[in-house]
């Protein structure tokens, strides 16, 4: 009886994702664009919905809500839809969503969505050969196997995030870092671009009037003599189009060179506008914040390289830790079991919280700064692919931020998997990244200057 | 949305080239040719590109890529073709590329392409809804950077009908992607378009990119075409003279035909 009361509990709090995701989707994602497919909108949403679920089941085990048995039942359920929807049907999609843009293979469509289908599950067996991750007791079809695969996959990507975020963050935030742009460097680069607009256009006339008198001059050869004089006319504007494709190669170098001004210019008035924003009261905030991000990101760093190092994976969580020294060094005495549930509660909510709006933030920018109106269906599979592997890695990892008590049923769902292994794999991810970011911006930002300051 | 003022070596004041300034190449037939400047306007994949270069070069364009700025094209229209007053012209196609959601600094970019704009082509996708809706706020964009000179305030984004009863610039909506309309929905998204074409006081064509017989010599369109651009010869060279005309919001309806009269004998 209970088991019914549960589930339809678990059911109605899934059906509210769904409709957040839905509603996300329609109202953020694609609100320049015409939903055609209403597939993509409900995998979309079906995504986000068992991610979410997911996170639930967590919360729902800290707190003690729900019956132990129940809250079992559904982890196994639920993470056997994921993985079946992150394995089998978005990546089948993406490549049925190619394969539907190009015009070739229109036909067989189907055909060849199977076969790229059959590729990614080739190269995503393979994945998991060089990490030892897995004791080799296991079966070939164990959730374990698919877990563990798209575990590396989900933690890769959120140590890369991670990284650049870290290095990212106190880079746009702080004022220092702007570079100096007046006016009149806008205007210098302006006219420059409409110089180059002209001078397209005058080549263009030239071709325009070239063209026409060929066509005049071809029509009146044609209406006195039939095949021959269409012959020579053919062999007497030969030289005409020659010249044509000469002035069209100008034509191209000259359009390149618009386009590369037209996009430092947008650069320069996006400079321009952080600079306005960084006046004013918010901007001084974030410029506050910001130094206090690059603190946090330096010391992140440090302790990433010493865990490597050393070759330590934090043993205890930081609730339990919190709790010692308090009660050790400090000498306050409180009640340790009922505090660390709450404490662990709302620290690991705001972890969940804190990943679930960054990470729809930021495939929200991504979207719109790469998408068309043919790519979109695409790109948004994609990040629902994304999307899956980041919370099931999430749940990877957020085992570590829990007490002992807390940790048992992650580890009973997912088998035995080595938890270890994937907090190394985040920290040497998340280095790289890191140090690949500040070399990235550096050499970004050194450039940049040197164009714009030449008359 | 108020405008910001522009700082004192304003754009307008070098934007406005001469047409004798410009490099003098090849014949001197080139150079004698007056031009106007149309603007190609609209969504991101309606189709701008394939139909600038069906119009300059009738051919279609066999592999569009994405535009990024804005790419020119030049056609030359005969102004009254037929009547002994013919004269050649050389009407300049700026397709400005970019989506109506862009960041403000892409805006602002774009904004550099909007000077003395002469006439203004609203291409939408008939198989996209949302293309359509977005042309009132490209349309907004480009002449709210026009309407600069003569002071006109807008007060918000929305679309506002007195304004386009004002509007000088000569307007064409462009419906593209005919082709992939079933025929049993055709009636239904005609109707759409008329309406819209109605509210820009636009005349409205709807054809295929892909297919230049559209725009075959003696169709329909290809004489709306050419009704348009002659209209936006008359308004940049034979009108100047009389400059705006307030009071005449209806003038359109009857074609420009008493006004036409008046200025040419």
């Amino acid at each position: 009886m209970s088991f019914l009361i549960d589930s339809s509990i678990m059911i109605t709090s899934q059906i509210l994702f769904f409709g957040f995701g839905w509603l996300f989707f329609m109202r953020q994602l694609f609100k320049d664009y015409e939903v055609r497919q209403y597939v993509v909108q409900v995998i979309f949403s079906v995504t986000f919905a068992f991610s979410c679920t997911m996170f639930e089941l967590i919360i729902f085990e800290i707190l003690g809500v729900l019956n132990s048995s129940s809250r079992y039942f559904h982890w196994k359920m639920n993470l056997c839809v994921i993985l079946l929807i992150l394995v089998f049907m978005v990546p089948f999609y993406i490549g049925y969503f190619i394969v539907s843009n190009i015009r070739l293979l229109h036909k067989q469509r189907l055909l060849f969505s199977c076969l790229l289908w059959l590729t990614f599950m080739y190269f995503f067996w393979k994945l998991g050969d060089p990490f030892p991750i897995l004791s080799p007791k296991h079966g070939i079809l164990s959730i374990e196997q698919l877990i563990s695969r798209v575990g590396v996959i989900g933690v890769t990507l959120m140590a890369l995030l991670s990284g650049f975020g870290a290095v990212n963050c106190p880079y746009t935030y702080m004022s220092y870092f702007l570079r100096n742009v007046t006016d009149t460097d806008i205007l210098a680069l302006e006219r420059r671009l409409l110089q180059t607009m002209d001078m397209i256009i005058s080549k263009k006339k030239r071709m325009a009037m070239a063209r026409r008198t060929m066509f005049q001059k071809g029509e009146v050869h044609n209406r006195p003599s039939g095949f021959w004089g269409m012959i020579k006319s053919v062999t007497a504007s030969a030289p005409g189009s020659e010249n044509l494709t000469l002035i069209q190669q100008e034509v191209d170098a000259l359009e390149e060179l618009s386009r590369q001004l037209f996009l430092e210019t947008a650069d320069l008035y996006a400079t321009k506008e952080r600079i306005e924003y960084s006046k004013t009261f918010k901007g001084k905030y974030f410029n506050f914040l910001g130094y206090f991000f690059s603190i946090y990101c330096v010391w992140k760093i440090f302790m990433a390289t010493i865990n490597i190092v050393f070759d330590r994976v934090g043993k205890t969580d930081p609730v339990t830790r919190g709790i010692e020294i308090t009660v050790n060094y400090l000498g306050i005495q409180f009640d340790v079991k009922f505090w660390s549930q709450h404490i662990s509660f709302i620290l690991v909510g705001i972890i969940i919280v804190t990943s679930i709006r960054g990470l729809l933030i930021t495939l929200t920018k991504f979207f719109y700064a790469i998408s068309s109106s043919k790519s979109s269906n695409v790109i948004v599979l994609l990040l629902a692919q994304i999307m899956g592997m980041y919370f099931v890695s999430s749940v990877l990892l957020i085992r570590m931020s829990m007490p002992v008590e807390y940790r048992t049923i992650i580890t009973e769902v997912l088998g035995e998997l080595q938890f270890n292994f994937y907090h190394r794999w985040f920290d040497v991810i998340f280095l790289v990244s890191a140090l690949s970011s500040i070399l990235f911006l550096y050499l970004a930002h050194k450039q940049a200057p040197e164009k714009h300051m030449a008359p | 949305m108020k405008l910001k003022a522009l700082p004192s070596m304003s754009r307008s004041d070098w934007c406005r080239i001469p047409e004798q300034a410009l490099p003098q190449e090849g014949s001197g037939k080139m150079a004698s040719l007056d031009r106007v400047k149309v603007l190609v306007l609209g969504d991101s994949g309606v189709g701008k590109s394939s139909l600038v270069h069906l119009l300059c070069q009738n051919q279609v364009l066999g592999n569009p890529s994405w535009t990024v700025g804005c790419s020119v094209d030049v056609r030359v229209h005969d102004y009254k073709e037929g009547t002994p007053e013919e004269k050649a012209y050389y009407i300049e196609l700026w397709d400005v590329g970019g989506s109506v959601g862009s960041a403000s600094s892409v805006k602002s970019t774009r904004a550099v392409f909007y000077n003395s704009v002469n006439g203004i082509i609203l291409v939408h996708d008939l198989t996209n809804k949302k293309s359509s809706q977005n042309l009132y706020r490209w349309s907004l964009e480009a002449l709210n950077r026009d309407l600069v000179p003569t002071g006109v305030l807008v007060t918000n984004g929305d679309y506002d009908r007195e304004q386009f009863a004002d509007n000088q610039i000569p307007l064409l909506v462009i419906g593209t992607k005919l082709d992939q309309i079933h025929e049993t929905k055709r009636h239904e998204v005609l109707t759409r378009t008329a309406f819209l074409a109605e509210d820009f006081i636009a005349e409205e064509i709807n054809l295929d990119c892909t297919n230049p017989r559209y725009l075959a010599a003696g169709s329909s369109n290809a004489v709306k075409l050419s009704r348009f651009f002659d209209k936006v010869i008359e308004k940049r060279y034979f009108l100047r003279e009389s400059n705006q005309i307030p009071g005449f919001p209806d003038r359109k309806r009857f074609g420009g035909g008493p006004l036409k009269n008046l200025h040419y004998d």
